[in-house]
């Protein structure tokens, strides 16, 4: 199939990341009848962000199955399905109502095969869009990668463009594994170039493995999600005034892909994290923790920096909103004052 | 697979005796409370003289196995939490007795014999109560965290393990194997939220879902009168057919989850059971259990409802089994947990580099991070 796929010229797909998880989805429906679908909107309303969008016309009730409003009830009862064999997609119409529900992805799901020794596995995805919106308020605006990023027996991930969410959807419902998937919903609308290895059935992206998406010498940027296309953009500005930066697309929070960030850290001696979430004990307060843990503390020529979220809860109004959340010129920054610039 | 020689006794015991014993007979049994049933499970029951040998000697096998335990928890070789069920052993066995070994079972902390009445041998459940390698979970579990074939544990969340009860009848019905699941809870726990979010989804999307509510009349030290607005457990589920049920005599477990069983397989939908019961001691090893209750009504259930009791009564008074032939499964009982209780005594405990083992599963071996950043435990699926 690889062999006669590379022979046929195909032109480059633009394709949506909400698109991309459908794709992923629904590829993995077809592919194997244990695979099912449920949360609150997921059928009949094509799913709140539509990503679901025609999966439940293709695969009716028994697969695509519409919840009441009862996180902690739908999340027990998709976890008890996987303890029993099926394999679940339990959709959180976003990660802030996974709150409800968070002690049945703990201590249900994540916890269970060590607490069995080994008899146990939970094949289970959890989805849905995580951490900030547009005007959605306090309440609807946390990012939960540090949380669940903070458990062992999960794994994490947090996909950033288009590939990332089909081929991530794709492994984390074949992962026998308890998955959190992050998604954010001001990715799902964006536009990506998919290459012809993404437009497979059997396309898949590797838990576990950080993607280097752009190639530099002088200084290292980490991030996650959205804020990835907030790094490569910095970078484009900071290339015309001959600063280099090599931009990394975690892609997966946990297990963490420490290996690739030490490796460019050794290379560029400089870092700078970048998030989304909360300054305080999150993903960037745990990648710093590691570098000086490891080889590359030795490399660096300035103290690790982070850029985060600010520390409040997220408000309203759209010029404090816009300051609560990282924007390109506050990575500009972090990265000149590493540089010493 | 333990060797089950007792059943090759039990064989030749019915054989031998058949000459003097009755094969069966029939009992009169409670009448279920119903809500929202135009009938319920049958009064009378037939019990063969193999079915109640089987039954007796399993309600006194989790009796003394009970009992040991808790002599070993003040020996201090079991650690942590022992929450004990001596004087529920109607329920396990009962429950037990109404199902197929392809039927499933999820129940709370409670749950030692439940673990032994879904197939797993005393060594392997005192052997993970003392926290050992040769445990049911290789001693990662404990008394909370036994897991076996279609036996979902051992849940120490209150309440949770509800939803996911229904999930597993989810999953029954999506196989369409016409399976059903056992879902249990106490009366303490039947007021949680999410026991509610469960009986909404099961009933509108018909799960094959026995819950059952194990009412002890105390959440831990608090009486049913000051836990809950409504005690009508078997009423609760609302919308939810419900049968009250009489906890302390097998056969009445034993017809109601025959009865049950055969609601939830017909497709329609699930059904309620509240078994009364009552717990010896109090609600885990730390509770003394009379601070809350009298030591005269524990004595009075002892003495005109222990489970056991009633049971061999019956069998004596019907010819069912003579008193020597029970004292006789009583002295092999004794021996049998006292060999696994010298097992989980002297087995040792998990070797240190299993401490990272299964944190995922069907993955490659990855390093754990132990104490500090030089203490590295290999992690294998």
């Amino acid at each position: 199939m690889a062999a006669v796929s590379g022979l046929v010229r195909r032109p480059l797909e633009q394709v949506t990341v909400r698109e991309a998880i459908n794709q992923g989805m629904d590829e993995e429906l077809e592919r194997d009848e244990k695979v099912f679908l449920l949360g609150e909107e997921v059928a009949q309303y094509d799913g709140a962000y539509k990503v679901s969008r025609g999966l439940w016309k293709k695969y009716g009730d028994k697969r695509i199955i519409d919840t009441p409003i009862s996180e902690m009830g739908f999340a027990g009862i998709a976890v008890g399905a996987a303890m029993a064999g099926l394999r679940p997609i339990c959709e959180f119409m976003t990660f802030n109502f996974s709150m409800q529900a968070i002690d049945q992805v703990i201590n249900s799901a994540a916890k269970t095969y060590y607490m069995s020794g080994g008899l146990q596995p939970v094949p289970i995805v959890f989805r849905g869009p995580n951490g900030a919106s547009a005007g959605v308020a306090a309440q609807h605006s946390q990012c939960f990668a540090a949380w669940y990023g903070h458990c062992p027996g999960l794994k994490v991930v947090s996909p950033w463009n288009s590939e990332d969410a089909k081929g991530l959807i794709k492994s984390a419902i074949r992962d026998n594994n308890p998955v959190v998937v992050l998604e954010n919903e001001l990715m799902y609308g964006v536009p990506f170039e998919f290459s012809s290895e993404a437009q497979s059935k059997d396309f898949l992206v590797p838990i576990g493995k950080a993607k280097i998406e752009r190639q530099g010498t002088h200084i290292t940027v980490v991030s996650h999600s959205r804020p990835v296309g907030h790094c490569l953009e910095a970078a484009t500005v900071l290339s015309k005034e001959g600063i280099e930066c090599e931009v990394i697309n975690m892609r997966t929070i946990r297990p963490m892909d420490i290996e690739t960030i030490e490796a460019s850290v050794v290379k560029t001696n400089h870092l700078v994290t970048v998030e989304g979430g909360w300054p305080q004990f999150g993903v960037g307060a745990e990648i710093c923790a590691r570098i000086m843990e490891g080889p590359a503390f030795n490399f660096l020529d300035a103290p690790a920096v982070r850029v985060t979220g600010a520390d409040v809860p997220m408000p309203y109004a759209k010029i404090l909103e816009d300051n609560s959340v990282p924007q390109v010129k506050d990575i500009i920054f972090a990265i000149k004052k590493t540089l010493n610039i | 697979m333990e060797e089950k020689s007792w059943e090759r006794q039990q064989a030749s015991r019915v054989l031998v005796a058949s000459r003097s014993f009755a094969n069966d007979a029939t009992f009169e049994i409670k009448k279920c409370d119903l809500h929202r049933l135009e009938e319920g499970p049958p009064v009378t029951t037939v019990l063969t003289r193999e079915d109640g040998l089987r039954y007796y000697r399993m309600m006194q096998t989790v009796r003394r196995m009970e009992l040991k335990a808790d002599q070993l928890y003040k020996q201090k070789i079991i650690r942590g939490f022992c929450h004990l069920c001596d004087g529920q052993e109607a329920c396990c066995v009962g429950l037990e007795a109404g199902i197929n070994p392809t039927d499933h079972l999820i129940t709370a902390y409670r749950a030692h014999g439940f673990t032994f009445t879904r197939g797993l041998s005393v060594r392997e459940i005192l052997a993970e109560l003392t926290g050992r390698r040769g445990g049911c979970a290789k001693g990662k579990g404990g008394s909370m965290h036994m897991y076996a074939k279609n036996f979902y544990g051992g849940n120490g969340i209150v309440g949770a393990q509800v939803p996911l009860g229904a999930g597993i009848a989810l999953a029954c019905k999506y196989f369409g194997k016409d399976e059903v699941c056992l879902t249990l809870y106490g009366d303490g726990a039947a007021n949680q939220g999410q026991i509610f979010e469960a009986y909404n989804m099961a009933a509108l999307w018909k799960l094959p879902c026995i819950f059952i509510c194990e009412n002890n009349r105390y959440g831990m030290g608090t009486s049913v009168e000051r836990a809950a607005a409504s005690t009508d457990y078997y009423k609760r589920g609302d919308f939810i057919p419900g049968l009250r049920v009489d906890g302390m005599d097998i056969l009445c477990v034993r017809e109601a989850t025959r009865f049950a069983a055969a609601y939830c397989r017909s497709g329609k939908g699930p059904i309620l059971m509240e078994l009364q019961t009552y717990r010896y001691h109090g609600h885990s090893m730390s509770d003394p259990g009379v601070s809350y209750r009298t030591r005269e009504e524990i004595q009075e259930v002892r003495s005109k409802s222990d489970p056991i009791m009633l049971l061999k009564d019956r069998m004596v008074n019907s010819n069912l089994a003579s008193v020597e032939e029970l004292k006789e499964i009583d002295v092999e009982v004794r021996k049998e947990i006292e060999d696994a209780a010298q097992f989980a005594t002297a087995d040792p405990e998990p070797p240190l580099e299993e401490l990272g083992h299964h944190i995922y599963s069907s993955d490659p071996p990855f390093e754990v991070r132990g104490a500090n950043q030089w203490i590295k435990f290999k992690s294998i699926s």
